[in-house]
């Protein structure tokens, strides 16, 4: 075997495109540079049915993230879905009378939780709760009643 | 029947005997390590013949798994309206499992058999016994070297393999079939996780990276000494790092992925 340095360079080019193809897989492909530690505070809120959210999903206010989801547990007393959310700290002035709800990204999308800011003087802070909260929306119950609904008018104009 | 129950019996003692050389040959490479670590020498010139050589084959590879990708996804996924979601598994489906794997078979392919082939010889040979006659120890010199040359190399190939199979996708996509090149790279990166899927499409690619060198170098350390002992022993080691890729490959994912 050689000893020579043409192969010393090239292996350590080798080993440089290596590396830097694990950066692009890091920085360019996965959420790591969206994922960054970012300063966040946390915000609460209650939702009858929080669907099909999940951890880390998108926090959006006005369709700009704003944050993600931290936690989801279910709370035994109140039966209902107690939502823990990370808002990013430059988003600090949510009014205290903001409302949450649960959407869904396109029909068959992915859900994430929207702010709708209301109109109160004060902030939400560290811990806050968020009180006016809205469901998600449950295809399969909104068919349901749609399809109840127009079956029931069918038999009202037959009674006609 | 008696004669069957004897081949039976014989060829399980002989697989079993020959895991036990094998597990025994790993435990003495890996005690080598020590005594390669300050001749960085032998190792740069076993990573150069395993993996700069190996360079080409790989890029050019994942350029075209990329990029058939690509097309294929984009074929189905604009039957859905879905064509924005083509970063996504396009990155999804090289960085959990054909980046580490295809790279692992042509790994074993290029670089494996040629481990044992040269071994092998060597055996064949006497050049190893020559070794031993001067009191050099032929799996610290010759074969610690390699299997950590080839541990260093797959895991960095499969990474190359990857970026750029995502950039021919990308190229094909946007290019050619006109895909948002932002949504591209948005989707990509809002659904492609750094811990659940990078970090355990290396781990994937280090341990066969491990056991395709593993496998190479013991063939051809185990070879028997003849021409005709040589082929077949090379023969084994694709077959042999083929057989354990895809089953690992398996292992490994319901490990890893299984509690999604």
């Amino acid at each position: 075997m050689q000893h020579s340095s043409t192969q010393d360079t090239l292996v350590g080019l080798f080993v440089a495109a290596g590396i830097a193809g694990l950066f692009f897989l890091a920085l360019q492909v996965s959420n790591l540079s969206t994922f960054v530690e970012q300063d966040s505070y946390t915000v609460t809120a209650s939702f009858e049915n929080s669907g099909g959210l999940k951890v880390k999903s998108p926090v959006s206010a006005a369709g700009v993230k704003i944050g993600q989801v931290k936690a989801i547990r279910f709370d035994p007393k109140t039966y209902q879905s107690v939502v823990e959310m990370a808002i990013y700290s430059q988003y600090k002035t949510l009014p205290s009378d903001t409302t949450a709800s649960v959407f869904t990204a396109g029909l068959l999308g992915e859900q994430y939780v929207n702010l709708e800011p209301g109109g109160a003087e004060d902030y939400l802070e560290n811990g806050g709760k968020i009180e006016i909260t809205q469901s998600a929306i449950i295809l399969e119950k909104a068919l349901g009643q749609f399809l109840f609904k127009s079956a029931e008018e069918k038999a009202q104009e037959k009674k006609k | 029947m008696i004669k069957f129950l004897n081949t039976l019996g014989k060829t399980t003692t002989t697989s079993f005997t020959k895991l036990g050389r094998g597990s025994y040959f790993l435990l003495e490479t890996l005690t080598g390590i020590i005594d390669v670590l300050p001749r960085p020498r032998l190792l740069i010139n076993q990573v150069y013949s395993v993996g700069v050589l190996s360079f080409l084959i790989i890029v050019i590879s994942g350029l075209f798994v990329g990029m058939v990708l690509g097309l294929q996804g984009y074929y189905i996924l604009s039957d859905f309206g879905a064509e924005e979601t083509l970063g996504l598994m396009v990155a999804a489906s090289l960085v959990r499992e054909l980046g580490p794997v295809v790279t692992a078979l042509l790994f074993a392919g290029r670089a494996g058999s040629a481990l044992t082939a040269e071994i092998g010889l060597m055996k064949a040979t006497e050049q190893l016994s020559g070794m031993e006659m001067m009191a050099v120890d032929p799996i610290r010199r010759i074969i610690t070297p390699r299997f950590l040359a080839g541990f260093i190399a797959m895991p960095l190939l499969a990474a190359l393999f990857s970026a750029v199979g995502i950039i021919g996708g990308q190229m094909v996509g946007t290019g050619l079939l006109g895909v948002d090149d932002g949504a591209y790279w948005s989707q990509m990166q809002a659904h492609i996780d750094f811990d659940d899927d990078i970090v355990n499409g290396a781990i994937k690619s280090l341990v066969f990276g491990f056991v395709t060198t593993w496998i190479a170098l013991f063939e051809g350390y185990d070879a028997v000494p003849t021409s005709e002992g040589v082929s077949r022993a090379t023969t084994r080691t694709v077959v042999n790092s083929a057989f354990s890729i895809l089953g690992l490959d398996f292992i490994l994912t319901a490990l890893m992925f299984g509690d999604h």
